[in-house]
């Protein structure tokens, strides 16, 4: 191919012996590798992602049939609380910041990751943040029966779970914005001579952006869930009105937070879909520069649009009309996405292997999702909507199809780089479709759902929505299962798996195909020079 | 591999056979609803018409951008022999794929707008009425109009035994109240949300309102409802432990039948007032105080006296309910509520005869028989 990167300089060393791990259980506590932390993060993020799965699939039992049948409705809102912040925070976070970990010291040629004990630190501060919210459901009165959301006074009422949680987030805050300023500072000061910031691999991008929104969106998180802690336990009465407070205070800050949250978790996705698709379609991405702008515009704009999940709260109508139009202008930019991912596998050389697969997946249930959230920006549609199950179809299209699936697309593509071996094709595509399929099956009936009026959040329903909720259960469990079919795939491609060379994928392109597979514990310690990237 | 395929696709074709007859042998086909009620308000229809014209806008986007993408996967596969072109950018597309879309989103906007203006005037109503969210239960209070000084709680009326599943499930499972809101038809109701504990939402799909209900705080939205009929809702913010159990239930009735229904309210009322002297005897007492017990207090503290454990405390042998030194406190806790916890304050919405008499059944039922009968003098004196 006439545009490939022309590569300079030398590919890794792996002949540093004096530089090689030390052995047992020390070395994932003590280590400080990009590598090491980096798969420590994916092994954490998927564990997550099975116990908040676990979860799901409680709530989804409960559901099955109206009637109470599984859990009290205590134990219910437990579960709903505890898979949202469990799979939010716990899985999907963890995952991209993963995958930035592994490859963002890769695509730039740097050594490793700028400060390197600190990443160490940002990992570790996971493990325990999670206990401490798992610890919640054993506690008096159990989690946090409120959601993910929190809101006051009904957070104020809930029991020592609940400082726990907070106490969890806290920590979970902090390992953001630690590992936000280490990716900024890796970014921006270690990539190799001749990487310019326009020449840059678009996952590089999505990661710098989304790691200034999260140093500017963890802090008001922290802040909110601080002023809950007090108006718990000190007589603080920010979120009381009898005290001069505002309940509805609580979601102006939340959502301040939550709405740059949606595109911390978005963007990286984004970042993968676009190592992936120019891969297999054996042609460079379409529009580089605008993607970069969309992306920044997106991350700009998100800041502004956080009462959107406030339309029924009261807000006055002025109100209202500026964040419905401040919404549907996230549609823009959100779709010059799409339309160049589009254009980038127009007249290709398209092959369909299964991180392909996945991307296009994801392409094509994150525009539903996309959809979805247009018509949700309408204000007047969504007090119809708010609230109801038409929400929930919606986010997990936006979350998991374009959170999880790009995740997959990213894990199958790099897969072979970091382990040197490849992973069985055949049951790669078993994944996929069954992932696609069932994933359907659960969240797309939740839209008609939604559409009759039947309410988020609820244990039990009027019998009208009895049919949908069924298929909803039996997807999300065929869904459930079908993910342990990645990890049988993940431990069959490092116990039987084909050798893998440098360059796995013939379309793929980047400095982290120049170092050998499996990529040595160090790479880059002197710097490739990088003069390619035409883009 | 290929084998094990095989099995893997024949198990699974038998599991979705299986689905299948599940899904198509339970009874009720006509129930899959595929999108909203029409609304029965004129503000509503709009919403609605809304939304099916944007839902079929994106529908017809998404046909253009995936049949495009549809042509690709099918025509330039690396399979078929087809090899990459080598453009990466073209201005002219760029800009037309930026600007159309924002055409198209103006195109949007202008009738949403129109419509919220619309949805949003609450002025000059013919009837206000205050809704109060409680844990798990709403209040209505008629503040202006014809009706004005109705006022009454509305609690889900469906048995335990259906939710438990332990009887079978009427048609309106989960969708019954024992005094449902009323109002007549054709004319335009304000309604002020307000709550009392933790936030609620008043929601009723069929006129397009949804409204959160904010403690301390009062909020407003409005209907005007043309067709009588029962139109059902639900709670639509997560309030805690039976947020699913408080449903909205509204009647719409003619202007004539409205006028009946508010004279029955006016001499119920007046004939339902308790004689604030009288001296009741405990046998009195506990007839009317486990009446009370059962809707006010038996959603948490069981209706054993057994509470759940860790969330909300058991009455049966507990020190306040139990010791006959705390009689005083154990009154004061049903009066004010206990601040930080789901106790509420009852003193708003029950009477001093209520109180009076489900503090005597809390202090004589199970096992706590200590013999105390308290009087509605002795709320009145310590209000």
């Amino acid at each position: 191919m006439a545009h490939e990167h022309a590569i300079g300089g030398h590919a890794g060393h792996d002949d540093h012996e004096h530089h090689g791990p030390p052995s047992g259980i020390m070395r994932w506590i003590t280590t400080t590798n990009h590598k090491d932390i980096g798969s420590m993060y994916l092994w954490f993020s998927f564990i997550m992602f099975l116990v908040g799965g676990a979860m799901a699939l409680v709530i989804r039992a409960e559901l099955f049939q109206p009637g109470l049948q599984v859990v009290s409705p205590d134990f219910f809102n437990q579960m709903i609380t505890l898979h949202a912040l469990i799979m939010v925070f716990g899985a999907i976070m963890p995952a991209f910041v993963g995958f930035s970990n592994w490859m963002i010291p890769l695509q730039i040629g740097a050594p490793d990751m700028a400060f390197a004990r600190m990443n160490n630190w940002s990992f570790w501060i996971l493990p325990v943040a999670s206990f401490l919210l798992i610890l919640s459901m054993f506690v008096p009165g159990g989690a946090p029966g409120t959601g993910w959301t929190l809101y006051p006074p009904l957070s104020v009422q809930q029991g020592m779970g609940m400082d726990l949680a907070i106490f969890g987030i806290h920590l979970l805050g902090m390992s953001s914005i630690m590992g936000g300023i280490n990716i900024i500072t890796t970014i921006l000061n270690m990539r190799a001579p001749g990487m310019t910031l326009m020449k840059m691999p678009m996952f590089c991008w999505t990661w710098l952006i989304t790691a200034f929104l999260l140093i500017a969106s963890m802090p008001v998180l922290a802040g909110a869930v601080t002023m809950l802690l007090t108006d718990r336990h000190f007589g603080t009465t920010f979120f009381n009105a009898a005290g001069g407070g505002d309940p509805v205070l609580f979601q102006h800050i939340f959502w301040f937070f939550g709405h740059p949250e949606v595109y911390i978790i978005a963007l990286p996705a984004f970042g993968v879909i676009s190592q992936v698709i120019p891969a297999f379609s054996r042609k460079p991405i379409f529009g580089y520069a605008s993607m970069v702008y969309a992306i920044a515009a997106i991350a700009i704009i998100s800041f502004f649009v956080w009462a959107h999940h406030m339309y029924v709260t009261g807000i006055p109508l002025t109100g209202q009309l500026y964040f419905m139009y401040a919404t549907m202008i996230i549609a823009v930019p959100t779709g010059v996405k799409v339309f160049n991912w589009v254009a980038t596998m127009w007249k290709g050389s398209l092959s369909f292997e299964t991180p392909m697969l996945f991307a296009l997946g994801f392409l094509f249930l994150f525009t539903l999702g996309g959809f979805s959230g247009l018509v949700l920006a309408i204000t007047a549609v969504d007090i119809l909507l708010q609230e109801t199950y038409y929400v929930i179809a919606h986010f997990h299209y936006v979350m998991v199809a374009g959170a999880v699936f790009s995740a997959y697309a990213g894990a199958y593509y790099w897969l072979p780089k970091w382990t040197g071996y490849m992973y069985d094709e055949t049951l790669g595509k078993w994944h996929f479709w069954l992932t696609l399929i069932f994933f359907n099956m659960t969240f797309f009936v939740q839209h008609f759902l939604g559409l009759a009026g039947m309410p988020r959040r609820v244990p039990d329903y009027a019998l009208q929505f009895t049919e949908f909720n069924m298929i909803s259960s039996i997807g999300a469990f065929g869904l459930g299962i079908s993910q342990l079919l990645f990890l049988y795939i993940v431990l069959k491609a490092r116990k039987s798996g084909k050798k893998v060379d440098a360059q796995v994928w013939d379309g793929a392109e980047g400095l982290e195909w120049t170092v050998p597979s499996p990529a040595p514990y160090h790479t880059f310690e002197t710097p490739p020079v990088f003069e390619g990237g035409k883009h | 591999m290929k084998v094990s395929m095989k099995k893997f696709a024949s198990v699974t074709g038998a599991t979705a056979l299986a689905i299948w007859s599940l899904i198509s042998s339970s009874s009720a086909w006509a129930d899959y609803q595929l999108n909203m009620h029409v609304p029965v308000t004129e503000a509503g229809r709009r919403a609605y018409d809304l939304h099916n014209d944007i839902s079929l806008i994106c529908l017809a986007i998404f046909i253009i951008v995936f049949g495009v993408l549809a042509y690709s996967l099918i025509f330039h596969r690396k399979s078929k022999g087809h090899k990459a072109a080598d453009f990466h950018e073209h201005l002219g597309v760029e800009i037309a794929w930026t600007v159309i879309p924002s055409i198209i989103l103006v195109l949007i906007a202008i009738p949403s707008t129109t419509t919220l203006m619309e949805m949003k005037d609450t002025s000059e109503p013919a009837i206000t009425v205050k809704v109060t969210g409680y844990q798990w239960k709403w209040g209505y209070d008629y503040l202006k109009g014809e009706g004005e000084g109705i006022k009454f709680l509305s609690v889900l009326a469906t048995p335990k035994d259906q939710i438990h599943n332990k009887a079978e499930k009427s048609p309106s499972y989960m969708m019954e109240v024992d005094n449902p809101l009323v109002v007549p038809v054709n004319t335009k109701i304000r309604i002020l949300t307000t709550a009392n504990d933790v936030i609620h939402a008043w929601a009723v799909p069929a006129f397009a309102v949804k409204q959160d209900a904010v403690p301390g705080f009062i909020r407003d939205t409005w209907f005007k409802a043309e067709k009588e009929g029962t139109y059902v809702g639900q709670c639509s913010e997560l309030c805690g432990k039976d947020h699913g159990y408080m449903p909205i239930v509204v009647k719409v009735v003619s202007a004539g039948e409205y006028s009946t229904w508010v004279d029955e309210q006016k001499k119920k009322a007046a004939s339902n007032v308790d004689d604030p002297n009288k001296v009741w005897t405990l046998d009195e007492s506990m007839v009317r105080g486990e009446k009370v017990y059962n809707t006010a207090c038996a959603s948490c503290h069981g209706a054993n006296g057994q509470g759940i454990p860790g969330t909300f405390p058991a009455l049966d042998g507990s020190k306040i309910a139990k010791q006959a030194k705390n009689k005083a406190a154990h009154i004061d806790i049903v009066l004010h509520g206990k601040a930080g916890t789901a106790m509420q304050a009852f003193g708003g919405q029950l009477s001093d005869t209520d109180i009076a008499t489900v503090v005597t059944y809390e202090r004589n039922a199970w096992g706590n028989k200590t013999g105390d009968v308290i009087q509605p003098a002795d709320i009145k004196a310590v209000r």
